[in-house]
């Protein structure tokens, strides 16, 4: 069932794919072969591996429980949170939650988290910044 | 003889103070990443790639640097091997047959060993196979035109999923998926966007480096999470060592397996989408057929602790070869090895050994070097190595994870290409639990738009003609070969696969 999900969605990916191919808006001066021939044939492979992919399933992948997806969906979450925030709070606060958060999920105790995740953000900051001159991002103190 | 003086140039560059504290770093940091399990040689190397460009190295540094990471991570994958039975990384997976069950018998220390030796004389004939076979194929690749680089292309992606994939139609699909990321950004040759969508951030491309790092190492993160595997392998099973020297007999009855697997394994990595994995299990079954008399392999024969170790790290040496004469890599790490020398503006290929043979012939001697460093770390100081295998996943991941973006906000500095390394984690996640490869999507944003450009070339010199792909017997022999090559494992490929991955734990799924 995944694998007829995947090809139809594969399908669908690569129909998207040429109509963006298709919108492309081509210069008065082009070479031979264009811009729009390539993709085009990038989209058709695509699709028709996806139709193999849809008429062959392979056995059914064990997906994780759906509480393990939630909590791999919380993850994405803190980090994608973790990329917006790095500018706002600079680089050592925002580690050291994002850190501490995944060590905590992977299992540490909340007190242990603490520690590992501003370990973790320390130990970064001086390694890359202090030691080998790596910038990165500064919050509002300084760092 | 002018390849010994060639390489005679490439150890003055590489015996400098600075590339000698590399290789070693190199060779540390490799070696505790093929030995934790989850960290193979392409994740090892890909978080490693914005150290080496933040740090301002030049071209040869960086490849010293990276490319020891990746000798030391082939070196490495054994010690989790042979200590708890997970193998380090996908090569290591045949070690675990013969070395576990000598570690059983208390017989770790030699088994470590031992396979450190023959670890280097895998890597060391692989090191030599490059330095003669290389400059040959250079000479044949002086032939190509843009109608044949684009069937060589053709070829890479056709024969990439091989063996390791068990479906050909999901290669298929990994490959087209990378390509058509490699077309989004403006055209070079015509300057119109394509596929940006309005989207100022991606007028430049995707980025290959924040690629490669989602895909590899923030996916591992992913299933690390999934699995709430937190705690160490190693918690809780008592490790003992033994005796750290195999003795002469052993070393002399494995000297005959050593030399056989090496040249085996070195084929097997030069030959397009075969990589050290195979190298390792050809190895190991061609010296269960030939040798093993006494049904001794399986249950602690040194000799099958040897052979597959000889054999990746030779095949480890040799996908080195058409990565750097032809800039086609032939195994996952080696393109993350080309995703370095492209950004440093570098292009693999003929043309390389004219106009930068100090990069090539400097890493060839640093590949000596490193090699002789491994073998100086791995056997008297592989206590070491053993109880990094206790660090802890729930510690490790977060780390990995952090150093992931620190490095791509080190080189870009913008959020920007966070969310979209992100983006990749997560796609790398779902396709690795869908079983497409994650190797030719890398290889596919890397490549595409040489190939693109090739392809673009050849029919505007035949002015539109697209006969002219197929117009000389060389494109006609290598496009022959591309779809033999992507056909026949649709036969034989279910064969090998299962037969390798028998025993395969769940652990390491990348491929080399």
């Amino acid at each position: 069932m995944s694998d007829r999900i995947f090809g139809a969605v594969g399908l669908l990916l690569a129909l998207f794919y040429a109509w963006a191919t298709l919108q492309i808006e081509e210069s008065f001066m082009s070479d031979a072969v264009g811009p729009k021939t390539f993709p085009l044939g990038i989209a058709a492979i695509l699709g028709l591996s996806s139709i193999v992919i849809f008429l062959k399933p392979d056995d059914e992948p064990q997906w994780p429980p759906l509480a393990r997806l939630a909590e791999i969906a919380a993850a994405v979450v803190v980090m994608i949170l973790y990329a917006e925030f790095l500018p706002i709070a600079g680089f050592v606060i925002a580690t050291a939650f994002a850190a501490a958060y995944l060590t905590w999920r992977l299992g540490s105790s909340p007190l242990q988290s603490v520690i590992i995740g501003v370990g973790t953000s320390l130990g970064i900051y001086v390694i890359f910044h202090l030691v080998l001159g790596l910038s990165l991002a500064r919050g509002p103190l300084g760092f | 003889m002018e390849i010994f003086s060639s390489l005679g140039d490439g150890f003055v560059i590489a015996l400098t103070w600075q590339n000698l504290v590399l290789a070693i770093l190199g060779c540390f940091l490799g070696t505790i990443m093929g030995a934790l399990p989850g960290l193979g040689p392409s994740n090892g190397v890909a978080i490693l790639i914005p150290l080496a460009f933040t740090l301002g190295l030049g071209p040869t540094p960086s490849m010293i640097l990276l490319t020891s990471v990746y000798y030391g991570a082939m070196y490495g994958g054994r010690i989790s091997s042979i200590l708890l039975n997970i193998p380090g990384d996908e090569p290591a997976m045949m070690t675990c047959l013969d070395g576990y069950p000598m570690a059983q018998q208390g017989r770790a220390g030699e088994a470590l060993s031992l396979s450190g030796v023959a670890s280097f004389v895998g890597a060391f004939f692989a090191t030599w196979g490059l330095i003669f076979l290389a400059p040959q194929l250079v000479k044949f690749a002086l032939l190509f035109g843009p109608a044949e680089y684009f069937a060589l292309f053709a070829l890479a992606f056709a024969t990439l999923g091989g063996v390791s994939s068990t479906n050909q139609a999901k290669s298929a699909f990994a490959a087209m998926l990378g390509l058509g990321l490699a077309v989004v950004g403006v055209d070079t040759q015509t300057g119109v966007p394509r596929l940006t969508f309005g989207e100022v951030h991606l007028y430049d491309g995707l980025d290959f480096l924040v690629a490669i790092v989602g895909l590899f190492a923030l996916s591992e993160v992913f299933i690390f999470l999934e699995h709430r595997h937190g705690a160490a392998d190693a918690e809780g099973k008592k490790i003992v060592i033994g005796r750290l020297t195999p003795s002469f007999s052993v070393l002399k009855a494995c000297t005959p397996t050593m030399l056989r697997s090496s040249l085996l394994g070195f084929v097997a990595g030069v030959l397009p989408g075969a990589g050290a994995s195979l190298g390792s299990f050809i190895s190991y079954s061609m010296e269960k057929r030939l040798v093993d008399r006494k049904g001794t392999f399986g249950k602690g024969d040194p000799r099958g602790v040897a052979a597959p170790e000889a054999g990746n790290n030779a095949a480890a040496g040799g996908a080195l070869v058409p990565m750097l004469a032809l800039g086609v890599p032939g195994s996952g790490t080696t393109a993350v090895l080309l995703a370095v020398l492209l950004s440093l503006n570098i292009t693999p290929g003929p043309l390389l050994f004219q106009n930068n043979p100090d990069v090539v012939w400097g890493l060839i001697a640093a590949l000596f070097i490193a090699n002789f460093i491994l073998l100086a770390m791995n056997i008297p100081m592989v206590g070491l190595f053993t109880r990094v295998l206790m660090v802890p996943p729930r510690i490790l991941m977060p780390v990995v994870a952090m150093v992931s973006f620190v490095g791509i906000y080190g080189i870009s500095g913008s959020s920007f290409d966070l969310l979209v390394m992100i983006a990749f984690g997560v796609m790398g996640w779902v396709l690795r639990k869908l079983d497409v490869p994650l190797v030719p999507v890398i290889l596919g944003t890397l490549l595409g738009n040489t190939m693109e450009n090739n392809l673009r070339r050849a029919v505007t010199i035949s002015n539109g003609d697209y006969g002219t792909l197929i117009d000389s017997p060389l494109s006609i022999g290598l496009w022959t070969v591309a779809i033999v090559g992507f056909v026949l494992p649709i036969f034989v490929g279910r064969v090998v696969k299962a037969r390798m991955h028998a025993r395969r734990d769940t652990e390491g799924s990348l491929s080399d």
